[in-house]
């Protein structure tokens, strides 16, 4: 048998494999590029470049966040030997079981540097850089923190914490162990103050032992730092406040009646933005998180259930005198409040008749009952829902019952009803103006934030206009947000405000009657308006609002006191001090009495006592 | 009647060995000798003639290869007929022993002297391909007849079985490459295609189910029953008969819906299929018929039968271990992360690599090895698809080259052994770089020339050069 044709099928068989590998070589190496990229995935790193994070000053350039060095205590465990664990914990000051099994985590590669303990106090970093030597394998790294010079604004300046799974979902730009700005000012404008990281590519090989940068390092960039912040704030004014405000519940607004730039707001019970660096942060975080007083809850942006009360007549007088249906000569008679039928509504005891100017100055719940009404009847609009469409129109051109835009997150919108909410309850033209006239006083379903009171001052201070509210006065290089420059009109024009002004004015410098007199700074024109707010959690809100000096207002200021009673008692004073603070920098000696019992009272113990 | 002086014979038989050859093995050898430099290259290396390092010690390996090579042209080839079995018999010895030598990495392979280690089994191979062809080219050898069959298995087997005592899985695969030798002697065809059927229906069993690869083989026998028939000319009418008698019990298992297991019902089939298909190759005297039969229900039985048995007999680790070979399960870090790292740095190299010394994985050792068993790493990421393919074709032009220098031999010895040359080297070229793409299992086993090591590069010389010998002194009648 002649075998020899075998030759062709074992050659066959030697060129059949030999094809086959050439087009699987052909197909990874030349088709399918994914294996180029898991190339470089194994044998480059990045190594980032953090750029300092942009400082924060105040609006006379104040540092109020600053960076500080923090030290992280990393191991390469390849390199650990003769460890003394007892004298290494003896120095962190940490718990040794919490020590060895961070350790024990971390020696997953050998090669790899790991944070084990962070966030080293200075003290602790100075006694442990004296004595690193004797731990081969560990090395100490510095980190930037911030660093709070002021122990105020808390709520406002936000903080800053690595980022979590989340925050690396949502913007690829962070990688582990970033930091990312949560909350406040932090937050807003992270884009601005983190910077950019920048970073060199480094050669690694199979255990990360880097070998050298990447093409000489020619695709390294450097980072950019971060942006500076000057705010608008005026942090002496602001801790001013903050200590007025110690040991009660609510909340203050100051604002640049002329800029809309905001000099002070404060939420109180605040807290020291310092709790919310380094090792303390979320053992802190949580404990404000679950403090009954809801230190986290920004009262002046997010309360907005609550009732402006008393200082919502200076709106109502206003609109009532742009639709001209009173005059500021009109006059109302108060006999210990206002009566329609079965109907009344309480009111002190007051000079009477009195007109519109009067009507302020004494806060006559009948004056503004009854010019609400009249309003709301009056015959040029068709019916009711009307007049009222009318009246909401000009309290919403103040910036009621919306949003405003400050640079904070957060932020609600207040509550003017629309008519449909009225519809809604009491059925179309079902309601009446008897049906919504606590609204003339200040009560009902109305809801405002602090801001929006303040703001409303600012726009009367400015007779007729406001700017947004905003905590950002400039950006390093970059143009504040236009919508922070856009002048807005009121629906009110300049001559109705005078005569609400001079009520304001002699509410605090007018004869008898007038609601906050005690409060009057020697010098100082200043023009307001009390409050007391019904509200269904206990005593009546104490609610100040008002600007200074009466020309050219440099301030305007809205102030709460949550269930403190009067609005002359408590929130007036406070709003005066703050005002003098601001205005002359100081508190003149025949008020030095008033400031100590502000700084004095606590209205918490206070509550304990009556409940 | 040819009367030389040794001087002139000397002379002589170097203008009459084959220089392709010769150039394919430096050229080869070379290469190798340039990648183990790349492979083990770091940024503390000197020069490629350090022999501190790998590449220095792998150019000792090369100049004591070539000094090997001369000397083996130089001793009279009847000699190597001579000693075939002599060293055969001192090679089992050897191998015998080794299995008692203190054990590296659960494997006693090594015998170490000193610094200086060698690995026997990588020898055993020729004296094996020695005795084979020895045995082979006696009087009246037919391999095909019983007690020849026994005394050539017993040839390959006890060295297989002493180096699979090592325990050296790597090389006792490779002594499988003698069945191509065989093969070319005289060995049915089919044995090789049984074999090759039976390690593709070994791995599709593990990687499909049993269901598909007993359809898919039945219809390869199908078509070559159609071949067939055509071929003797047998009529056409058996087909109908077959397909019906075969796919009878399976109308009537589904037909009424009957609980049955597959296997039984192919072997009913199969005895269904006896009548038409047997009983008329019997009466017509065409063993082609018969064979597919056998070859038919030999496959199904395989098939479920290795599904079983993994089923049922392995423990947990060893299915996990075989499930990670044909890809079904991930073990990205152990077995897996070999052949995940060799793809990345093979296929990272693109169509014209990264250039010589500048294999980022190569050089940073992500691939593991790199310089022995996956030393074709570096070749596929430093020179790209250029380079992976121009040592293909070096290899299949240095296969072909020995086929055509086998069939060329007068000797029956001569041609034996070229063919086992050929066969060896075509074995460890296609596990070795199939091995590096994942088309192959993970065996251990050295690329020839290429991977580092003294045994390997001596014996691939001593293998190869024995040969270019022989072909030297092809008109001297050897046996």
């Amino acid at each position: 048998m002649d075998l020899s044709y075998r030759k062709y099928i074992i050659i066959i068989i030697f060129s059949l494999v030999s094809i086959l590998f050439i087009a699987r070589f052909f197909y990874i190496q030349v088709i399918d590029t994914s294996y180029q990229l898991d190339a470089t995935n194994n044998s480059q790193r990045f190594i980032v470049e953090h750029p300092a994070r942009g400082l924060i000053y105040d609006r006379y350039g104040n540092f109020i966040v600053a960076n500080e060095a923090a030290y992280d205590l990393m191991a390469v465990s390849g390199q650990i030997s003769h460890l003394d664990t007892a004298a290494l914990v003896d120095l962190l000051e940490i718990d040794k079981k919490t020590f060895v099994t961070r350790l024990s985590k971390a020696s997953g590669n050998r090669y790899k540097p790991e944070a084990i303990v962070n966030q080293i106090s200075a003290q602790t970093y100075i006694n442990l850089q004296e004595n690193l030597h004797r731990f081969p394998g560990f090395y100490v790294q510095v980190r930037s923190v911030r660093k709070y010079p002021y122990k105020s604004a808390g709520i406002l300046l936000g903080y800053i914490r690595e980022v979590d799974k989340k925050d690396i979902e949502n913007d690829p730009y962070y990688k582990q162990r970033d930091y990312i700005g949560k909350r406040g000012i932090e937050e807003m404008y992270e884009k601005h103050l983190r910077g950019f990281k920048g970073g060199s590519y480094q050669v690694v090989d199979v255990h990360g032992r880097v070998k050298g940068k990447l093409k000489e390092g020619k695709f390294d960039k450097p980072s950019i730092l971060g942006k500076s912040i000057t705010t608008t704030l005026d942090i002496e004014l602001q801790n001013y406040g903050e200590q007025l405000m110690k040991n009660k519940i609510g909340s203050i607004v100051a604002i640049q009646p002329s800029t809309g730039e905001i000099l002070a707001l404060i939420s109180s019970p605040s807290f020291d933005p310092n709790m919310l660096v380094g090792r303390g942060l979320s053992s802190n975080y949580n404990k404000l998180k679950s403090d009954t007083l809801f230190p986290l809850f920004n009262r002046a942006i997010q309360g907005d259930r609550y009732p402006p009360g008393s200082t919502f007549k200076i709106l109502n007088a206003l609109i009532a005198l742009q639709e001209q249906t009173i005059s500021p000569q009109y006059r109302v008679r108060c006999n210990m409040g206002y009566n329609a039928g079965r109907f009344h509504v309480d009111c002190h005891d007051h000079l009477s008749p009195i007109n519109l100017t009067q009507s302020i100055q004494m806060s006559c719940n009948s004056y503004y009952c009854t010019i609400f009404r009249g309003l709301l009847d009056n015959p040029k609009y068709e019916n009711v829902t009307e007049a009222y469409k009318v009246w909401r129109k000009h309290a919403t051109s103040f910036g009621l019952g919306s949003r405003l835009g400050i640079d904070l997150y957060g932020e609600q919108p207040g509550f003017i009803p629309r008519p449909s909410y009225y519809d809604h309850y009491y059925g179309e033209h079902r309601w009446k103006s008897l049906t919504i006239v606590s609204l003339a006083i200040g009560q009902g379903e109305i809801g405002m934030t602090p801001l929006q009171l303040a703001n409303l001052s600012a726009a009367i201070a400015n007779r007729g206009y406001f700017f947004t509210p905003h905590l950002i006065k400039s950006l390093q290089d970059t143009v504040i947000d236009k919508k922070y420059r856009t002048r807005h009109n009121t629906t009110i024009t300049a001559e109705q405000f005078e005569p609400v002004i001079e009520g304001m004015y002699n509410v605090v410098h007018g004869g008898p009657g007038a609601t906050a007199r005690y409060i009057a700074i020697p010098g100082i024109e200043m023009c307001g308006k009390t409050g007391t707010a019904q509200n269904p959690h206990g005593e009546n809100h104490s609610i100040f609002t008002a600007f200074a000096p009466k020309e050219n207002p440099e301030i305007a200021i809205a102030v709460y006191v949550e269930n403190a009673g009067y609005g002359s008692t408590w929130a007036a004073p406070i709003a005066s001090l703050l005002i003098e603070k601001y205005l002359t920098d100081t508190i003149h000696p025949s008020r030095i009495w008033i400031e100590n019992k502000m700084l004095q009272s606590n209205l918490l113990e206070k509550d304990e006592d009556t409940n | 009647m040819k009367i030389q002086t040794k001087q002139f014979n000397i002379i002589n038989v170097f203008r009459r060995i084959d220089g392709l050859t010769v150039l394919l093995y430096l050229t080869l050898v070379l290469m190798g000798w340039f990648n183990i430099y790349a492979a083990v290259l770091n940024e503390n290396s000197s020069g490629i003639f350090d022999v501190s390092y790998k590449y220095g010690k792998q150019m000792i390996w090369i100049i004591a290869s070539i000094i090997i090579a001369v000397s083996l042209i130089i001793i009279d080839s009847k000699f190597y007929s001579i000693l075939a079995y002599p060293s055969y018999i001192f090679m089992l010895l050897i191998l015998l022993a080794v299995i008692f030598m203190p054990s590296a990495k659960g494997q006693s392979s090594w015998f170490v002297i000193g610094d200086f280690k060698i690995q026997p089994a990588e020898f055993a191979k020729i004296t094996t391909a020695l005795v084979l062809s020895r045995y082979i080219s006696g009087y009246n050898i037919k391999i095909t007849e019983w007690k020849h069959l026994k005394r050539i298995a017993a040839i390959i087997g006890i060295p297989i079985i002493l180096i699979a005592l090592q325990p050296d899985m790597g090389t006792t695969l490779v002594f499988a490459s003698f069945l191509l030798v065989l093969y070319r002697h005289g060995m049915p065809g089919w044995v090789l295609v049984a074999f090759a059927i039976s390690i593709l229906i070994f791995s599709f069993s593990f990687i499909f189910s049993p269901l598909y690869v007993s359809i898919v083989a039945l219809s390869v026998l199908f078509i070559f029953l159609l071949f067939s028939i055509s071929y003797h000319r047998i009529s056409y009418k058996i087909v109908v008969p077959t397909l019906l008698s075969f796919s009878l019990p399976w109308v009537v298992v589904y037909y009424y819906n009957i609980d049955f297991s597959e296997f039984l019902l192919f072997l009913i089939s199969f005895v269904a299929l006896v009548i038409p298909l047997i009983v008329y190759s019997y009466r017509k005297k065409i063993a082609t018929l018969f064979i597919i039969f056998i070859i038919g229900l030999g496959s199904i039985s395989f098939s479920y039968s290795v599904d079983y048995m993994f089923h049922n007999m392995l423990q947990d680790h060893q299915k996990t271990r075989i499930n990670v070979l044909f890809g079904l399960e991930s073990d990205t870090q152990g077995v897996e992360y070999n052949v995940i790292q060799s793809k990345i740095a093979i296929g990272s190299g693109g169509f014209d690599g990264k250039g010589y010394l500048q294999g980022t994985q190569t050089k940073h050792n992500f691939v593991p090895e790199q310089s022995t068993d996956f030393i074709f790493c570096t070749v596929g990421e430093e020179w790209g698809f250029v380079g992976t393919s121009v040592v293909i074709f070096l290899f299949l032009f240095l296969l072909i080259r020995l086929v055509i220098l086998a069939e060329r031999q007068r000797s029956i010895f001569s041609r034996v052994y070229g063919y086992s040359v050929a066969s060896i080297f075509f074995f460890h070229f296609m596990v070795n770089i199939g091995m590096t793409v994942g088309l192959m299992p993970v065996i251990g086993i050295p690329l020839p020339f290429f991977s580092y090591g003294g045994s390997s590069l001596w014996a691939f010389t001593i293998l190869l050069f024995i040969f270019v010998k022989l072909d030297a002194d092809r008109d001297i009648l050897i046996y």
